[in-house]
């Protein structure tokens, strides 16, 4: 029924989908799973009409959908929950639920009210759940009822194509079993339900086949009951490890930055943990499982409630990023389009931005000097084209990322390093350059904290990896102990926490 | 230096360039009065207030954020200038007069950076309060007192060009090198951009946002004393309507509202050709409202011109 043929999409350079093809027919369970940048969102986006392929059709019984038009998605009956929750907050329940489909009387224009809250009220209950006021302010819910709102909005009609982007991210299990048993019975009834995860258990549980992508591409299709978590584990992160990180000889200093009992509940509580200058230590966790809130905390952009921050042994107060900045703590945002560059100004701008002072005096800026350090700088890690003043906007997703390392490195006294997702939205050939740059700040003697959700970049560059789960620190595992399987089963809380410091 | 930064005018910069320059050419064929010395000169000075209102609108409109408080601050200030001369030496109203400037400027600021609130509702709000409190200090129109008032500043000459259009010759390469070559005012630029990403990178957002408005607040304030220098006479009633010309100079001068966008120099071409518009309509005779409407159209087309295609 849903047939997705070499379809292939970029964006600014940097592929997102190649080649991608899968068959799924009415009435299964499709789970497409991959590691974060596989290019899961974008063949969902590609789905639900948000975008258009750059090539390649998807055909829905022989008919070409990937029009790029959502409405048209809608009408032929492709439902999608999103990652991000799309509600509107100050709307009731029952008006997201019935988002452009209210109900109404016998003249055209007069909306029902009564009649779309019972309507909206008759598909949670149908869903399965109780105690949702269906009149009540979607702002007012939890982050889980909002989710269970948005998968409601999706269910209104009958879809033949579910979509759910990562639905179960924010739900309990007891949620989650309740999600599963209206899949089973939507597909009974003949819908094609598209499951995106990288949730194994639930995939097991829940699909019937499952379809895994890599770095863009297609790379292993089976039937759920023919192979074992294992072959899909490899199947997402294998890849071969040596020629990609750099073999670490790390000569370790003194304890860099000392975290001690930071918390700032619910996003996480009681965090110690240690970095010594020269090392890389690893945060990983599933979404949900607070490291952003961590560093952000620990870089003052959020500070935390409790707790105590040392740098180089010294107790240092940190209630803004300036304060972090001054006691020589540099932050690589997870999202440089939203808090890591200002995309309309220039490359030039934008490099200087954090360092300012270096090229100033009583306010005043040199301008030849800043364009001469940046530019130096950026030479260095390898951005081409050199257009100083061209907007940073132009630039491709690797060259971005690199332009907001350079602002961090002309950071003068720098000690701590803390990337969030450094390798996000960038092509391969960049992703070695960036690891390269992370590997010449250590043995230069920053203290890394390297967080991500790429298990072979962790498990290929740090020393040692904090595994986060819920706002908590789970277990923290030396080199020696590295394994995808153990990092992972301590991720998804298959396996008991041990704390060994 | 200079051809690389003309290569870099856009269509929309070169477009209007040329519609000026047609108007000053038909202006001229049409009106023996138009290229006169007194003519020039009158435009000279008409263009002083909106001039100064503008630069200040621009460093406001930079952040992505808006000023709509500017007309009470040129009345109050003309009043403050004028009528405390009854008190006090002239060069000392004038001094409470800026600094009446400076404290509604921050003022704005500090509503809007501290507290979050939209600077349109903040600013919205300082204009109505502040128009009744400046008729409770004076009902009546306020004159100066001191001769040297009128004579030193609105009505003084230094050679062929009036006093106040040379002291706004004097601000517009202060503002620009502000913006252009200061720490602060690269800030400003960046932060209208996205502020998020400028918070991070450890910039006090917050000073720079209070600054912007509080420029914006002084240099109004300036303008009002100008005004009432030159005029002779600080009404309870000036200003009103004056926050959108000094708007619309700067959209037309290819101002972003929202951020982002906008130069010392498009501000500056934003007010001649406001100026010149105004100037040749009245040589003709024509009707205040057709200068209002057209004013409106010119705005108009002047974002039309610049939008980025969807």
């Amino acid at each position: 029924m849903l047939n997705v043929v070499h379809v292939s999409k970029s964006f600014d350079g940097t592929a997102a989908l190649r080649d991608v093809s899968v068959r799924a027919e009415a009435g299964q369970v499709l789970a497409i799973c991959g590691e974060n940048g596989a290019g899961k969102t974008t063949l969902m986006k590609i789905l639900s009409g948000a975008i258009k392929p750059d090539e390649g059709e998807i055909l829905l019984n022989d008919v070409n959908v990937a029009v790029g038009n959502p409405r048209r998605a809608i009408e032929l009956g492709i439902h999608t929950v999103h990652q991000e929750l799309s509600l509107l907050p100050h709307l009731s329940v029952a008006e997201n639920i019935l988002l452009g489909k209210w109900l109404h009387r016998k003249t055209n224009w007069i909306v029902d009210w009564k009649a779309t809250e019972q309507r909206a009220a008759e598909v949670i209950r149908d869903f399965g759940f109780e105690g949702v006021d269906v009149s009540s302010r979607v702002s007012k819910l939890s982050i889980s009822k909002q989710q269970l709102v948005e998968i409601a909005k999706a269910l209104v009609g009958r879809p033949k194509i579910l979509i759910l982007d990562e639905p179960s991210a924010v739900l309990s299990v007891h949620e989650t079993q309740k999600l599963f048993r209206k899949i089973r019975e939507l597909s009974a009834s003949g819908t094609l339900v598209v499951y995106i995860s990288h949730r194994l258990d639930e995939i097991f549980d829940i699909s019937d086949n499952v379809f895994v992508l890599k770095d863009g591409a297609g790379v292993l299709f089976s039937a759920t009951a023919s192979v074992d978590r294992d072959t899909v584990i490899k199947a997402m992160v294998g890849r071969s490890l040596d020629a990609i990180y750099p073999v670490r000889q790390p000569r370790m200093g003194e304890v860099a930055l000392d975290i001690r009992h930071l918390s700032r509940r619910p996003a996480f509580d009681d965090i110690s943990f240690t970095i010594r200058a020269g090392e890389i230590v690893g945060m990983f966790g599933l979404v949900g499982s607070g490291r952003t809130e961590v560093a952000r905390a620990i870089f003052g952009a959020e500070p935390a409630s409790t707790g105590e921050i040392l740098v180089s042994d010294e107790k240092v107060l940190i209630a803004t990023p300036a304060d972090a900045i001054a006691s020589g703590i540099a932050f690589v945002t997870e999202d440089r389009k939203r808090d890591g560059l200002a995309l309309d100004c220039s490359v030039v701008e934008n490099g200087g931005l954090a360092a300012m002072e270096r090229f100033a005096a009583y306010g005043v800026l040199n301008l030849a000097r800043r364009s001469s350090v940046v530019g130096t700088k950026l030479d260095e890690l390898q951005v081409r084209p050199r257009g100083l003043s061209r907007p940073v906007r132009q630039l491709s997703g690797g060259n971005q990322q690199k332009v907001v390392l350079a602002k961090w490195m002309l950071v003068e006294d720098t000690r701590v390093f803390i990337f969030d997702e450094p390798t996000r939205g960038v092509d391969i050939a960049t992703k070695v350059q960036i690891y390269r740059i992370l590997e010449n700040l250590a043995k230069a003697g920053q203290a890394i904290l390297l967080i991500s959700s790429e298990m072979p970049e962790v498990l290929g560059l740090c020393d040692r990896l904090i595994i986060m789960r819920a706002g908590r620190i789970a277990v923290v595992l030396d080199r020696d102990d590295f394994s995808m399987e153990t990092v992972f089963a301590h991720a998804a809380g298959i396996v008991a926490d041990r704390t060994m410091a | 230096m200079l051809f690389s930064r003309l290569r870099r005018l856009s269509a929309p910069d070169i477009g209007f360039t040329v519609a000026i320059l047609i108007l000053v050419l038909v202006a001229s064929i049409a009106s023996d009065v138009f290229l006169s010395e007194r003519n020039l000169v009158s435009i000279s000075r008409q263009l002083v207030t909106n001039g100064l209102l503008s630069l200040g609108m621009l460093l406001v409109i930079l952040t992505g954020g808006i000023d709509l408080s500017v007309g009470p601050v040129v009345a109050f200030s003309g009043l403050l200038a004028t009528g405390l001369q009854a008190h006090m030496p002239f060069p000392a109203a004038i001094a409470v007069a800026l600094a009446m400037g400076l404290a509604v400027g921050i003022f704005n600021g500090f509503m809007i950076a501290r507290f979050n609130l939209q600077p349109f509702i903040v600013t919205l709000a300082t204009m109505g309060s502040l128009r009744g409190l400046l008729y409770v200090y004076s009902e009546t129109p306020q004159y100066p007192v001191d001769p040297l008032f009128r004579g030193l500043l609105g009505g003084g000459f230094i050679g062929p060009l009036p006093v106040p259009s040379l002291i706004f010759l004097c601000i517009i390469p202060l503002v620009w090198f502000y913006l252009n070559h200061t720490v602060s005012g690269r800030a400003v630029y960046a932060l209208g951009v996205n502020s998020e990403a400028v918070r991070l990178a450890g910039v006090n957002v917050r000073r720079h946002l209070i600054g912007a408005y509080a420029a914006c607040g002084f240099l109004a304030a300036f303008a009002g004393v100008v005004l009432a220098s030159r005029l002779g006479i600080a009404q309870p009633s000036v200003g009103i309507g004056y926050e959108l010309d000094a708007i619309a100079a700067v959209v037309i001068g290819g101002g972003i509202l929202g951020g982002g966008g906008g130069t010392v120099l498009g501000v500056v071409g934003g007010v001649l050709a406001l100026a010149l518009v105004d100037n040749v309509l009245n040589l003709f005779n024509v009707e205040s409202y057709y200068q209002q409407f057209l004013k409106g159209i010119i705005i108009l087309v002047a974002v039309l011109a610049r939008r980025k295609k969807a």
